[in-house]
Order: C-alpha cells, then sequence, then structure tokens
C-alpha cells in the first residue's frame, strides 16, 4: 500500500526531471541569498559588539551561513543528478546514490526548518545581551582617557543619533552615573564639591544628558542641562515636554531594528524550507518512478511513483528492524571475541 | 578634398560591421548607466534643495539623462543599421535617413561633452548658491513657528550631523545671528534685556551653537555655549580646542561632496563620450564604404572609405545653410507684404 502513489508515462517522467533541474538551480540561488543574509545578520550583529554583553547570540548567524552552503552543495548535486535522469542510461550511474541523497536532504531540510526557528528564539537572549551591554556602556561613557574604552563615548553618541533613543530604558539613565569625567570638573568649585558630597559614592551626578540625546525635531533649541528643574528654563515643563529630548530607549530602540531583521529572514527561511521540501519530494518521485522503470525493463512504458513503498507505520517497523539487526550484528561480533 | 580617406577590402568591410554591431550595444548600455548616473546626480542635489538658492545647477543632471536617452537611440539605429550594411537589398532603405540620424547623433554627442565640461565648470555658480542657502537657512534657523519654514530647523540640524561641519564659512556665523526665537527668551530676565540691549537690531546673539554642531569625537562633554570665554569652562582654551565642535563650514563640505560626485560622473560619462564617438565614426566609414559598393554586381570588391567628402567647414556650412536660408526666407517674406499695399 503505497504512500500517494502517481502514475508517469515517459514524456511525463522527462519533463519532471527537466521541471527538478531547473527548480534544484532555482534552489542553489535560495541558497547562496541563505548564506548572504546569514552574513549581513553576521555583520549586523558585530557593528554593534561593543554595545552587547557576551551572550550565544552567533550561532544564529553561523547556523545560517552553514545552512547556505550545505543548501548550494546539495541542490547543485541535485541538477547533476535531475540532468542525468532525462537519459536513462546516465540514471543507472546515480542508481545508488539517490536514495542516500534523498535521505540526507531530507534530514537537511530539518536543519533549515530549525535555522528558520532560531531567528524567532533569539529575541530573549538579545534582549538580555542588549540591556547589560548598554547599562556597561553608558557606565564608562566618561572614560575616554582608558585604552579600551576611548572610542565607547563616540559610540554611544553615534547610536543616539543614529537610532534617535536616549540612555537604556530612557533619558532618565544618565541622571543615575556620572557621565562627565573628573578630568573636566573644576574640583575647587563649591558647586561642585557640594554635589560630590551629595552621594555616598562621591559621583558627579547631574539631571542632564549628553547633546546626542537631543531630538532634532523639536521646535525650540535642545535643553540638556537641568531637565527636571522647570524654573530653570523659560516656558519649560519637563513632564509634557515630549520634544526635546529622544523619549525611546536604546535598548528598545535595537531590539526593534533586530527582532525587524531576523523577522524577514526567518520568513524567508521559511519560504526556502517550502520550496526544499517540494523540491525534495519532486526527486523522490523521479527516484521511485525510474527504479520501477528499470524493474519492469521497457525503458518507455509508463511506471509508478511514490513516497513510500509500504504504508507509513510499516517503513518506520522495517527501518527500526534493520538498525536492530545491525546493533545485534555487533553483540555477535563481540560474542565470537570473547 | 575627401577627409581621412581609408581602403576597406571585403573582410574588413564584414570585421568592421561585426565589431561596429557590438560595440554599439555596448554603447546602449552605457547611455543607459549615462542616464542612471543623471538620476541619482539629480536625486542628491534635490535631497538638499533647501539649502540651494537657486537651481542652475540641475542643469548638469538633466542633461545626462536627455544624453542617455538620446544615446539609447542612436545606439539601437547604429546596430540595426550595421545589421542591414552587408545586406546589398536591405542597405538602400536607410538611404535618406542617414544624413539627418549623423546631424543629431553629432549634436547629442557634443552634448556629451558639454555636460562633462559643465560639471567641472558649474562650481562656482554651485558655491555660490549654497552660500545665500545657507545664510538664508541659518538666519531662519529660529522660525519654527513660521509656515514655509518650520522645517528649515530640523534641515540645517540633520546637514550639520551628517556632514560634519557647523555654520555657513564655519561655526562663528551663529555668533551672528539669533538662533534662539523669542518665544522662549525670558524678557523679564536682565540678562536677556542686557544682550538685547547691547547691539542695533535689538537681537539675542550669544558666542553659542546648536546641539548639532557638536562632535561625537570629542573625548568631552560637548560645550556649545560661551565658546569664546576660556574661564566659564575648567580646563578649556578655545584658540587650541579641534575636537569640540566640527570647525569645518557646511558650504565648503557640500561642495566638496557634490564637487567629488560630479567629477566622478564625469570621468564615466568622458569614457562614454569617447565609446559613442567611435561608434560614430565607425558607422561613418562603413556606410561611405558601403555606399561605394552599391550598384555593382561583385558585391565583395575593395572601396573607399572616408570620414567627410568636403573638408570641415563646407561640410558645416552646407548643414547650416538650410537652417540659415529657412530663417532668412521667413524673414524676407514678413519685410515684403508691409511695404505691398504702400505701393498701391
Amino acid at each position: 500500500m503505497a504512500v500517494l502513489r502517481l502514475r508517469f508515462t515517459k514524456t511525463k517522467r522527462d519533463k519532471l526531471a527537466q521541471v527538478l533541474w531547473i527548480l534544484n538551480w532555482i534552489s542553489v540561488v535560495t541558497g547562496v541569498i541563505l548564506f548572504s543574509l546569514g552574513l549581513f545578520l553576521k555583520v549586523e550583529i558585530n557593528k554593534r559588539g561593543e554595545l552587547m554583553a557576551e551572550r550565544d547570540i552567533q550561532y544564529v548567524p553561523n547556523m545560517l551561513i552553514a545552512v547556505g552552503i550545505i543548501a548550494c552543495a546539495i541542490n547543485f548535486l541535485g541538477g547533476k543528478i535531475c540532468y542525468d535522469c532525462v537519459d536513462t542510461t546516465k540514471f543507472l550511474r546515480w542508481k545508488l546514490i539517490m536514495l542516500p541523497y534523498i535521505i540526507c536532504t531530507f534530514f537537511f531540510t530539518f536543519c533549515v526548518l530549525v535555522g528558520a526557528l532560531m531567528c524567532y528564539s533569539m529575541h530573549g537572549e538579545l534582549e538580555e545581551s542588549l540591556n547589560l551591554g548598554l547599562a556597561e556602556a553608558i557606565r564608562f561613557y566618561k572614560d575616554t582617557d582608558t585604552p579600551g574604552r576611548c572610542f565607547l563615548k563616540r559610540t554611544v553618541d553615534m547610536l543616539h543619533i543614529e537610532f534617535q533613543c536616549c540612555g537604556n530604558n530612557g533619558y532618565k539613565d544618565w541622571f543615575q552615573i556620572q557621565w562627565i569625567s573628573n578630568r573636566y570638573l573644576d574640583m575647587s568649585k563649591k558647586e561642585v564639591a557640594d554635589r560630590l558630597r551629595s552621594n555616598v559614592e562621591g559621583k558627579y551626578l547631574i539631571d542632564g544628558v549628553p547633546f546626542s540625546c537631543c531630538n532634532i525635531n523639536s521646535p525650540r533649541p535642545c535643553i540638556q542641562q537641568q531637565i527636571t528643574n522647570n524654573s530653570a528654563h523659560f516656558n519649560y515643563e519637563h513632564q509634557t515636554e515630549e520634544l526635546n529630548l529622544w523619549m525611546k530607549g536604546c535598548r528598545q530602540a535595537l531590539l526593534e531594528y533586530y527582532t525587524h531583521i531576523m523577522q524577514s529572514i526567518g520568513l524567508t527561511v521559511l519560504i526556502t524550507w517550502l520550496f526544499e521540501l517540494s523540491v525534495l519530494t519532486g526527486v523522490r518521485y523521479l527516484q521511485t518512478s525510474l527504479e520501477n522503470v528499470l524493474r519492469q525493463g521497457d525503458l518507455d512504458s509508463e511506471s509508478d511513483g511514490w513516497l513510500l513503498e509500504n504504508s507509513f507505520m510499516e517503513t518506520a517497523r522495517t527501518n527500526l528492524n534493520i538498525i536492530k539487526s545491525l546493533g545485534k550484528s555487533n553483540q555477535i561480533d563481540t560474542g565470537a571475541l570473547t | 578634398m575627401v577627409v581621412m580617406k581609408m581602403k576597406f577590402p571585403f573582410q574588413k568591410r564584414v570585421k568592421l560591421a561585426q565589431g561596429l554591431w557590438l560595440l554599439s550595444w555596448c554603447a546602449a548600455i552605457s547611455g543607459a548607466i549615462t542616464f542612471s548616473l543623471g538620476c541619482i546626480l539629480k536625486t542628491e542635489l534635490r535631497r538638499r534643495a533647501e539649502v540651494m538658492d537657486n537651481s542652475d545647477i540641475h542643469v548638469v543632471p538633466n542633461t545626462l539623462m536627455i544624453v542617455g536617452l538620446a544615446s539609447l537611440g542612436i545606439n539601437y539605429f547604429a546596430s540595426k543599421i550595421c545589421q542591414d550594411a552587408l545586406d546589398a537589398g536591405r542597405f538602400p532603405r536607410w538611404k535618406n535617413m542617414l544624413k539627418p540620424y549623423f546631424a543629431v547623433s553629432c549634436f547629442f554627442t557634443v552634448l556629451m561633452l558639454l555636460a562633462v565640461i559643465m560639471s567641472f565648470a558649474m562650481k562656482g555658480s554651485l558655491e555660490s548658491s549654497l552660500k545665500v542657502g545657507l545664510r538664508n537657512g541659518i538666519r531662519f534657523y529660529k522660525d519654527t513657528d513660521t509656515p514655509g519654514r518650520c522645517f528649515q530647523k530640523q534641515n540645517i540640524d540633520r546637514l550639520q550631523m551628517d556632514f560634519h561641519c557647523c555654520g555657513n564659512n564655519d561655526f562663528r556665523d551663529w555668533f551672528e545671528v539669533q538662533w534662539i526665537s523669542n518665544r522662549y527668551l525670558d524678557f523679564s530676565s536682565k540678562e536677556v534685556k542686557d544682550r538685547i540691549k547691547s547691539n542695533v537690531d535689538g537681537r539675542y546673539l550669544l558666542d553659542g551653537v546648536p546641539f548639532s554642531c557638536c562632535n561625537p569625537s570629542s573625548p568631552r562633554p560637548c560645550i556649545q555655549f560661551q565658546l569664546t570665554n576660556n574661564s566659564a569652562h575648567y580646563n578649556y582654551d578655545y584658540q587650541t580646542e579641534e575636537l569640540n565642535i566640527y570647525l569645518r563650514g557646511c558650504r565648503e563640505a557640500l561642495v566638496h561632496y557634490y564637487m567629488g560626485l560630479m567629477n566622478a560622473i564625469g570621468a564615466g560619462v568622458l569614457s562614454v563620450f569617447l565609446l559613442q564617438a567611435s561608434v560614430l565614426v565607425s558607422l561613418r566609414f562603413l556606410q561611405t564604404s558601403m555606399e561605394a559598393v552599391a550598384g555593382n554586381e561583385n558585391t565583395e570588391i575593395e572601396t573607399e572609405g572616408y570620414l567627410l567628402e568636403k573638408p570641415l567647414k563646407e561640410t558645416i556650412m552646407e548643414y547650416i545653410e538650410p537652417v540659415m536660408k529657412f530663417f532668412l526666407l521667413t524673414n524676407q517674406v514678413e519685410e515684403g507684404t508691409p511695404g505691398a499695399p504702400a505701393s498701391t
């Protein structure tokens, strides 16, 4: 009782082989697309590497790159096989390889599906990595004289400007750390000394933000110092003022950006997976119909093609028995040795 | 006195036709590239149109687009002509079209060269347009409540951040203009009143710049107010401080950017011009050598090809004469008719 049996005439078989040849080449192109998407994601993550804490997020682009390369190779081989299948004499060359090829490709499509699902699952890890990374970056903003951190100020400023965001969760994060280096503070002034004494750790904390948090859409010149002090500025109410600074936090902005990229990539990979599966089904039909033709002897006659020779349960049982007997033969060997 | 006579045996004619067919398709693609380069340049110029006073510079991308499209047509016909050239039966139908075709093609090829020259020569016009545009932009920076100028602040801020520049010539341009609107000035404060009284026009001038002039590469937090007052900031000397704000003027930055773009495009279009000119020259040789074959039974004879039948001056006069005659004739007729009723 074969699964999904179909009848194939000679012309139908030839047409199937030709169509599969073209589809395999299209799959090679999609493999290249997967590879380049993985590369793009890797580059994007590395670009903001300074703002991310050590977390295991590199596995997603690496997986995509590997899947892309393997897809290219598998579909290239598949294209060659289908091209040769039009001519039954050439098919004999590939006869023994085809079944293992189909099994490998079947497991490979699982990898593609896993790759697609990983794109959606990276969200949580990424958020935590960004949270820790941004908190560190804001803390070390003032350390432009410490080797290894000199460019952190520039990176954070450019991040604010590019992603139109301020701070980790919001602009208030800047009130809790000292972002002006001691090198630029006049310690002899009373105001500075007062501020340093006003908190336990002796930090110079102010209710001000760096210039990069300024919103360019604001109708008035940017207010970046004494933000919470309404009387310090004319006609200013900090609770209702929305256009003065960027209100969004950088963690949310970066997360949205990466989520958008990964959703697009995930969708593309899912479509590729469906495409690969359909190509695999076609190749399976081609293989079974050609084998049946050879079994019948007459190369021009009609033959049957199917997905599985027996029903699903029987095939599973047969394969399990094969695996069990392989195990048993090992045991006999060890028995003979002792 | 023929210009540039050359002998063409049959094989050479065949090779010329084949080579020309390939060359004309390459030139067609180059024409498409020229058109897209013109589009790119126009888009870039339009992006910063708010800081340009006039659109004189747009003649360069417009010419490039026209020339690109014309080149597509010219090269399409060139390939068709050289396909028919070796077939004695099909070639005569092009006979009447060839003179105007060459005239139009030469015109557009010369126009291409003019576009390249203009892209280098219009630097002065661009600079003066930017000078006036930026000056107005800085003057109207504070007018975010005036319709038609509400986005001037946004544009100038974005320009300064994108091009890493400040002001028109440099950051001191901001000291001469009131860039903080009166809506945000507390007129009851003594400091504000003093500043406004201190100059003739009653403007609130300060030695400060907008936040968009700040340089993110500076190791210290940005100093944008009291720039010339060393004692207002700790460990600060405004004469030696280079990293605090952008020192370059936006006019210089924009001119540098656009000239770089136009030079690169000009170099590309120059090579397209050379390709196009070679296509036309080869086509002319093919045409003249094939015309000598016409009428002969043996199509494989050796013929002579030339560029121009008469010397250059005479050829130009030959083309311009009909045009001149057309204009002179219409003038004569107009002069004649008012005189006629007077004589009767």
